[in-house]
């Protein structure tokens, strides 16, 4: 299959490892990866902060980026940003009064899945070690961000692949499913609430005695990652991406 | 321009460009299988759970089960159309008094009542509802709020499943009351708890052959 | 701009400075916390329990839409049905005009005193601090709005009012302002249930005029309905001579049947129970039983605005249920009183602002207060789709703003320059080469501490990670295309 990357901005500029490791897992499949260079972001930063004009530059970028034959799906390594191109930008194309682009928007929207998706539907990943030779000899929690869990609907499959990890423990994060904080510009526009959030979040991290937090999405292990740093505690975060291209030979380190 | 005319008006130019609306699917259970002993023992384990007095009888023994609740009451009013019989076996201690049409009683006069013994119409199995629509037999809608407690006849022949199955039983234009348990709140600290303004017990009778 | 004559829609100041304030409050948010990890359990638990509960909430999603769509004619459809038995309805367009109505009507009868259900609807409009201006005394009778009412203080959730009270507070209140109240009075949930039975025993027992709210109204039939847990709901319905409900106009469904559908969805959804223990349906009045003199006033009050945005159109569909704050991170911090208005938590975030325009008050700054977590639409009995409506009104009020400021803000500029680094390709790869500065910028620790201006609310609680020396893009071009 040939597969179109997409990056998202912040892999891209804060974390290209993670990019780097999707790329290993696909093409350690057998898959040829691409990536093509028009691509920039999703536009959910400004969707979500109500700049809908400034956002139709960015929207639009994408779709021309994606919206051609030269690949048989895309995908990234993010669940929010790819849940953005599904339902955020035919949103903003109907707001916007632009039909023709919202046409696209859902074409580019349908070929697009996140990592776990991908991984497990389309290429019927069920056993990590087994089928991508991943291996992390860790002690590790996993916090399944929002827009992947109920705006994908991934149920437990990064969890799933996470737990066939060879030489891995997954100890469960009390309440889980509550959300880190994060919320893109919520984190700067009410600050004090999502600093409330987030210690929820560090101190249930840390109860699990796991070195590391891993999840789905870059952004919120920024969040998240950046108030274990600021508190001293000890877990680090690191993508799921990153976990299942951890191999015997080349383990990542933490 | 009326309110009313104003109000409409609104609505109209709101809607313009509105989509005609999409038909409703419903998918949702209407129907279900389950046997009469199936039934008795899901609206008990309902009730209880409500924390109702529930107690599985035949038709025969309906005077004397009504008498051993009402043991501590020292008065109890019924609805015009409840077949007395169901009282035959009152303590003569008990004082009776009928709420019949022309002849109602006070508002006053029933909260001097301790005890209300009323039929239901049909009850629903999955929720632990019992439903009373006004016929002769249950009477008017104060009679069965007013008295601290309420027995409540159910004939086994009126409990359905599924709220969808009472539906087609039930005449809406008549006064309905709807009774899951005893009155109860969760208003503080959201934890329920019985015992508030309406009736404080609820002694329910699942009849047998009724 | 405050929109006059709405009543209580508004947030007073910006949502960020009450959660701030709300924030500091720990006996609150302990309480808060306790009473909405309960109900989320429950339920769960009672919501698990049905094996068609998705196919519920299309049906309810879809009955509702239906109805919204076709307002006009239920609205026509019921008036005819509950006037020709015996009913009589008034028209209000907004808050001050249903108040006049109701007063009117309650002067016509001669009494002073008034019991009422708990209504969302009185609530917003304001109805009982209207009254008193009349000399009108209005009891309320639920027990979490006679604590608010006693405790002189705000409702914060529109299901139980007091939520942000815990047991011992709710003792307090009643220890220093219920009139006759045994001294003796612990904070067990059961004796202070039984205190407020006491209490307002001699009110219903006494009262001519009851006014309440109603969950549904039946066009096919000109039914209301209510539903209720304490029996102070069939107390008010049943025992005055007059009864008066004042109903949004958006609670009208289609057909009788459509109840089944929302007596399942409402009491799992709100109260975590299988079902409420009362509910009571009347149709105009009935002969010999109850109420002779029965009234509804019809409310618009913004609900016609919030109908002409066909984005936001799907907010009139919520039932009052509740269960979309019970499940959010953000209210469970904050606290109902946070978002100002009669309506709090995520529904209250798109609701208030619907209704009054984005522009009145501080209401634009409550679309923002959510991390659109989604916890909210997927409680949804009704499946309102609270992010994206919210999302929605951001950009309203985004280009409400647009042109208005001389000079722009901080998140202007941040968003123009966005637009621009991340509208192509080859821009973020041009900025994506000052890379390794923030680098240097973080030094050895490799940890960004402090941030200027806006983003000083990330840094507040957050270091930032040094960035990488090259980014993928560059990685990529490097690695992969030289090859």
């Amino acid at each position: 299959m040939r597969i179109a990357l997409f990056a998202t901005c912040i892999v891209d500029a804060m974390y290209p490892e993670t990019a780097k490791s999707t790329v290993k897992i696909l093409e350690r499949l057998g898959h040829e990866v691409i990536f093509p260079k028009a691509q920039a972001c999703c536009g959910q930063m400004h969707m979500n902060s109500g700049y809908m004009p400034e956002a139709l530059p960015v929207v639009e970028n994408h779709i021309n980026a994606f919206d051609t034959d030269d690949y048989d799906v895309a995908v990234a390594p993010s669940g929010s940003c790819v849940a953005s191109v599904k339902h955020q930008h035919p949103y903003l194309a109907e707001r916007l009064g632009k039909p023709e682009l919202k046409e696209r928007a859902v074409a580019v929207g349908k070929r697009t899945y996140e990592l776990s998706q991908l991984l497990v539907d389309v290429l019927g990943i069920t056993d990590a070690a087994k089928q991508l030779g991943s291996y992390f000899p860790e002690t590790i929690t996993y916090h399944p961000s929002c827009h992947g869990m109920r705006s994908l609907q991934l149920g437990d499959r990064q969890l799933d692949l996470l737990k066939t990890v060879g030489g891995i423990t997954v100890n469960e994060l009390p309440e889980a499913d509550q959300c880190c904080g994060f919320g893109g510009t919520f984190s700067i526009k009410n600050a004090d609430v999502s600093s409330a959030m987030l210690e929820d979040k560090v101190k249930n991290i840390c109860s699990t005695g796991a070195s590391a937090c891993s999840g789905g999405d870059a952004s919120c292990l920024m969040h998240i990652g950046g108030g274990l740093s600021r508190t001293g505690a000890k877990p680090k975060t690191l993508h799921l991406a990153d976990i299942l291209a951890s191999t015997m030979e080349e383990t990542v380190k933490l | 321009m009326s309110a009313k005319e104003e109000i409409l008006g609104r609505i109209r130019s709101a809607l313009a460009d509105a989509p005609a609306a999409e038909d409703i699917p419903r998918e949702y259970r209407t129907s279900s299988e389950m046997s009469e002993e199936q039934l008795i023992e899901m609206l008990v384990d309902r009730l209880v759970d409500y924390k109702a007095g529930v107690d599985v009888i035949d038709a025969a023994q309906i005077p004397a089960l009504v008498a051993a609740k009402l043991g501590q009451a020292s008065s109890v009013v019924y609805p015009h159309g409840l077949d007395t019989g169901w009282l035959s076996a009152l303590p003569q201690g008990i004082a009776r008094r009928i709420d019949e049409p022309g002849a109602r009683l006070s508002v006053a006069e029933l909260d001097e009542t301790s005890a209300v013994v009323t039929s239901s119409a049909v009850s629903i199995a999955e929720s632990g509802t019992i439903i009373l629509d006004g016929e002769p037999d249950q009477g008017r809608r104060a009679i069965s709020l007013v008295p601290d407690h309420h027995v409540c006849i159910v004939p086994v022949s009126t409990i359905v499943q599924l709220l969808p199955e009472a539906m087609p039983r039930l005449t809406v234009t008549r006064p309905l009351t709807w009774i899951s348990g005893p009155s109860a709140t969760s208003d503080i600290e959201l934890e329920r708890v019985e015992g508030v303004h309406g009736p404080r017990v609820l002694d329910v009778l699942l009849v047998r052959g009724l | 701009m405050p929109a006059p004559g709405m009543g209580n829609l508004f947030e007073q100041e910006p949502f960020p400075q009450a959660a701030h304030r709300e924030l500091g409050n720990t006996q609150m948010r302990k309480n808060l916390r306790h009473a909405t990890h309960t109900i989320r359990d429950k339920r769960l638990r009672v919501v698990g329990e049905l094996p068609d509960w998705e196919q519920l909430r299309d049906a309810g999603s879809a009955i509702k839409n239906s109805s919204m769509i076709n307002l006009e004619e239920r609205l026509l459809e019921f008036e005819k049905n509950f006037t020709a038995r015996g009913g009589v309805v008034h028209w209000a367009r907004d808050a001050d005009e249903a108040n006049k109505i109701v007063t009117d009507l309650i002067k016509e009868t001669g009494s002073t005193e008034v019991v009422k259900v708990k209504s969302m609807a009185t609530q917003e409009i304001g109805l009982n601090e209207h009254l008193e201006t009349q000399g009108i005394e209005a009891f309320e009778t639920d027990l979490a709005e006679l604590i608010v009412q006693l405790g002189h203080d705000k409702p914060s959730h529109i299901l139980v009012p007091a939520i942000h009270k815990n047991r011992t507070e709710v003792r307090d209140i009643f220890l220093k302002e219920m009139p006759v109240v045994d001294p003796d009075l612990t904070d067990e949930p059961a004796r202070l249930a039984e205190a407020a039975r006491k209490h307002l025993r001699k009110k219903f027992l006494a009262a001519k005029v009851a006014i309440s709210g109603a969950n549904f109204a039946l066009a096919d039939t000109g039914t209301l309905g209510v539903v209720e847990s304490e029996g102070n709901g069939r107390m008010c319905l049943t025992l005055p001579e007059t009864l008066i409900t004042v109903m949004g106009i958006e609670k009208v469904l289609p057909k009788w049947e459509d109840i089944e559908v929302f007596m399942q969805l409402l009491p799992r959804s709100s109260t975590g129970e299988r079902m409420n223990p009362y509910t009571s349906l009347w149709t105009g009045v009935s002969e010999d039983d109850g109420p002779q003199n029965v009234h509804i006033v019809l409310l618009d009050n913004g609900r016609s605005r919030v109908l002409a945005d066909k984005f936001g159109r799907s907010a009139l569909n919520c039932i009052r249920c509740s269960a979309c704050m019970n499940v959010c991170p953000v209210y469970e911090r904050t606290g109902g009183h946070a978002y100002g208005s009669t309506y709090p938590g995520p529904i209250g975030a798109i609701l208030s602002p619907l209704m009054t325009g984005i522009e009145a008050e501080d209401n634009g700054s409550l679309p923002y207060a959510s991390s659109l977590c989604g916890a909210c639409y997927e409680a949804c009995p009704v499946k309102i789709n609270i992010p994206e409506i919210l999302v929605h009104l951001r950009g309203d009020d985004v280009d409400a703003n647009r042109g208005k400021r001389k000079i722009p803000t901080q998140m202007d500029l941040l968003m123009k320059g966005g637009s621009w680094a991340l509208g192509k390709g080859k821009n973020i790869g041009l900025l994506e080469k000052a890379l390794p500065l923030g680098r240097l910028a973080a030094g050895k620790s490799k940890k960004i501490k402090k941030l200027p201006g806006i983003a000083a609310g990330w840094t507040q609680s957050r270091d930032i990670p040094a960035p990488p020396n090259k980014s993928f893009r560059d990685w990529w071009s490097d690695e992969k295309e030289s090859k």
